[in-house]
């Protein structure tokens, strides 16, 4: 630090003996100030308009003898002194203060930076980093010495690779083909080696990320990239590039990979689908057979029930049972059907036997 | 001193600003992204910022400072065909990353860094056409595995050190295979094979529906069996009188066709109707 600020001082040093010659005998104050005024404690904003009248007076020893000087050489080039001191009088102060507030303004404005939340400042002295303002107010040297430049560091930025609109092919490990739609996520870690260590950094990132990507995808087959494999190809592609790019000395993080589409590409897209039509189909299948084993078992279910509570009472009775079933059952059928008695030796019958014939008798009961 | 500025204005002001170029001509600041040769009449002898940027000072007017890159710099190749050994071609489009670690080899050699990349441009795609041409297609999709681009780095390498550069990267940007035939022939690989997936899908969903079907069945027959079988010569009238009932009555549904039943007085449902049976 202390180098520091000898290099500053020696730097006002200069300012002050470039300055010499105009003013010869400004006392080598060597003050905080460079232009010593005349001595009046209120310093340069005191009163100027006093000052602005006092100053043609040729006896004052200091910087006003600037002054004096292009009076002087007016008055030699054969100019009366008249004009030439009508002229130097406003003209003379004018400059000074303009001088003044420029010096002050640089001053200002070179030395105190406002780093705003989520910025950094990159310090160089004569182009040499020296340091790394963080967000607030930060002071340092006025400009040719000190540098500052300001650089987001929080804003995470996003790269798209390979539009939703064109494709973009990539290679799977199953020799596929990939139509492939990612961004990556960045921001900048260390300022510094952002700014000083890569020639092209959003360049850079784009390819290694292609480059990653390309890398990552071939070890994956074409289902997984397109399935359930996308969560892992993205921390894999990020670490990828974050060893890439610490490699490159970057000072760059890899936030996060996102895919955002990966689809087999368009020219075989049908053949893709008729795979989800026949996951469809099959499962169809599948449900139709089931309903057929639900409503089968159910059947059964019920008809061994029912037989099971027929039987608990026909073994309670038997016969009675046997016979009653047999007539309610028979007293059921033949109450809808037509019914003919026939005689057994007498084969002809005494009903009419049209209607007997259209309707051949198919059960005949024994 | 200050009586010769006083008598003598015009010529002691362009002796302060001579004085003030040559002062300023002699600091060089180096920044941090680039190191400079010091170049005295078209000789170069020096380097300025190889390790440390910040300012620095040279001879005015004899010396002159030529810039050189200290950041990573890139080379960028067209796009090459490979032919692996298995007669396949892929498309292949990579670039290198290198830095100037030797400045004035560098600016004896090419100068410029442009120069340099336009040098390592076709070393760099020969470079690759001779490892990658080595090895089976499967083998070219993930060069990395293999170590092959760390072949390639230290190929380029050599003849990068020749121009003060040192390659710190080789990677393949792209892949890909050549449009027509090769990409063609790949989309209909791709495409039969789902076509023969989709096959394969329903043959197992058809084939998983037959399996829970027969399930079923048995599961039915097996339900059937256990209540049935406790009394067979009982379900023979159960069952019998069951399908009397649906046959001639129907189960509810359509009504069955008009039927006419012929009887024998000797039918045993009749016995009673003769009056002889006791």
């Amino acid at each position: 630090m202390s180098i520091l600020s000898g290099l500053g001082a020696r730097a006002r040093g200069l300012f002050i003996d470039t300055k010499g010659p105009w003013g010869p005998s400004s006392g080598g104050s060597g003050g905080e100030e460079p232009p010593p005024s005349e001595g009046d404690a209120g310093g340069p904003w005191g009163e100027p308009p006093r000052r602005g009248r006092r100053a043609p007076q040729p006896q004052s020893p200091n910087v006003a003898s600037f002054e004096d000087f292009l009076r002087r050489s007016k008055a030699r080039f054969g100019n009366g002194g008249g004009g030439g001191g009508h002229l130097g009088r406003p003209v003379g102060p004018l400059v000074k203060w303009a001088i003044l507030g420029i010096l002050l303004v640089w001053l200002v404005f070179t030395s105190t930076h406002i780093v705003a939340p989520g910025e950094r400042g990159v310090v160089t002295r004569f182009g040499r980093y020296t340091d790394t303002l963080g967000p607030g107010v930060g002071f340092t040297l006025p400009w040719p010495v000190h540098r500052v430049q300001k650089i987001d560091v929080e804003n995470i930025q996003t790269i798209d690779l390979g539009t939703t609109g064109t494709e973009t092919l990539m290679l799977t490990g199953d020799q596929n083909i990939v139509d492939i739609a990612y961004s990556v996520r960045w921001n900048i870690r260390d300022p510094e080696l952002y700014m000083f260590e890569l020639a092209k950094p959003d360049e850079t990132i784009r390819e290694v990320a292609e480059s990653a990507m390309r890398a990552v995808v071939s070890g994956f087959s074409l289902n997984d990239t397109i399935g359930e494999g996308r969560s892992d190809i993205e921390t894999r592609v990020q670490e990828v590039m974050q060893r890439v790019l610490n490699n490159y000395r970057s000072g760059v993080r890899i936030q996060g990979i996102a895919i955002k589409q990966a689809d087999p590409p368009a020219a075989v897209n049908d053949a893709f689908k008729e795979v989800s039509a026949a996951q469809q189909e099959a499962q169809s299948y599948i449900n139709q057979a089931r309903a057929y084993a639900l409503q089968l078992t159910a059947k059964a279910q019920g008809e061994a029930t029912a037989f099971d509570k027929v039987y608990e009472q026909y073994r309670l009775a038997p016969d009675v049972t046997r016979r009653r079933m047999y007539y309610e059952t028979m007293e059921r059928v033949l109450a809808n059907v037509d019914k003919t008695i026939v005689e057994p030796g007498g084969v002809t019958p005494y009903l009419p036997l049209p209607q007997v014939q259209k309707s051949a008798p198919r059960n005949p009961m024994p | 001193m200050i009586e010769i500025v006083r008598n003598r204005p015009l010529i002691s002001g362009f002796a302060i600003l001579l004085l003030l170029f040559t002062l300023l001509g002699t600091f060089v600041i180096v920044p941090e992204t680039k190191q400079a040769v010091v170049v005295r009449f078209g000789m170069p002898i020096r380097i300025l910022g190889a390790t440390e940027a910040g300012i620095n000072w040279r001879l005015p007017f004899a010396e002159n400072v030529h810039w050189i890159d200290k950041r990573v710099l890139d080379v960028d190749m067209e796009r090459q065909q490979v032919l692996s050994t298995d007669q396949l071609r892929l498309e292949v489009d990579a670039f290198a990353r290198y830095r100037i670690t030797d400045p004035l080899r560098m600016y004896i050699r090419a100068r410029t860094e442009q120069r340099v990349s336009e040098a390592l441009i076709p070393i760099l795609g020969s470079q690759l056409r001779n490892e990658l041409g080595q090895r089976p297609f499967a083998a070219l999709l993930s060069p990395e595995r293999q170590g092959v681009m760390e072949n390639v780095r230290r190929g380029l390498n050599i003849v990068a050190r020749q121009y003060g550069a040192e390659i710190i990267d080789v990677r393949i940007k792209k892949a890909d295979l050549p449009s027509g035939t090769p990409l063609q022939s790949a989309y209909d690989r791709m495409r039969t094979a789902r076509l023969q997936e989709a096959r394969s899908i329903r043959a197992q969903g058809a084939k998983q529906a037959q399996i829970i079907r027969a399930e079923a069945d048995a599961e039915a027959s097996k339900t059937y069996a256990a209540s049935f079988g406790k009394d067979a010569d009982f379900y023979e009238f159960y069952r019998a009188m069951q399908s009397y009932q649906t046959t001639f009555i129907g189960d509810g549904g359509e009504k069955p066709s008009p039927t006419t039943i012929i009887l024998s007085p000797n039918n045993d449902y009749l016995k009673e109707f003769t009056g002889r049976a006791r």
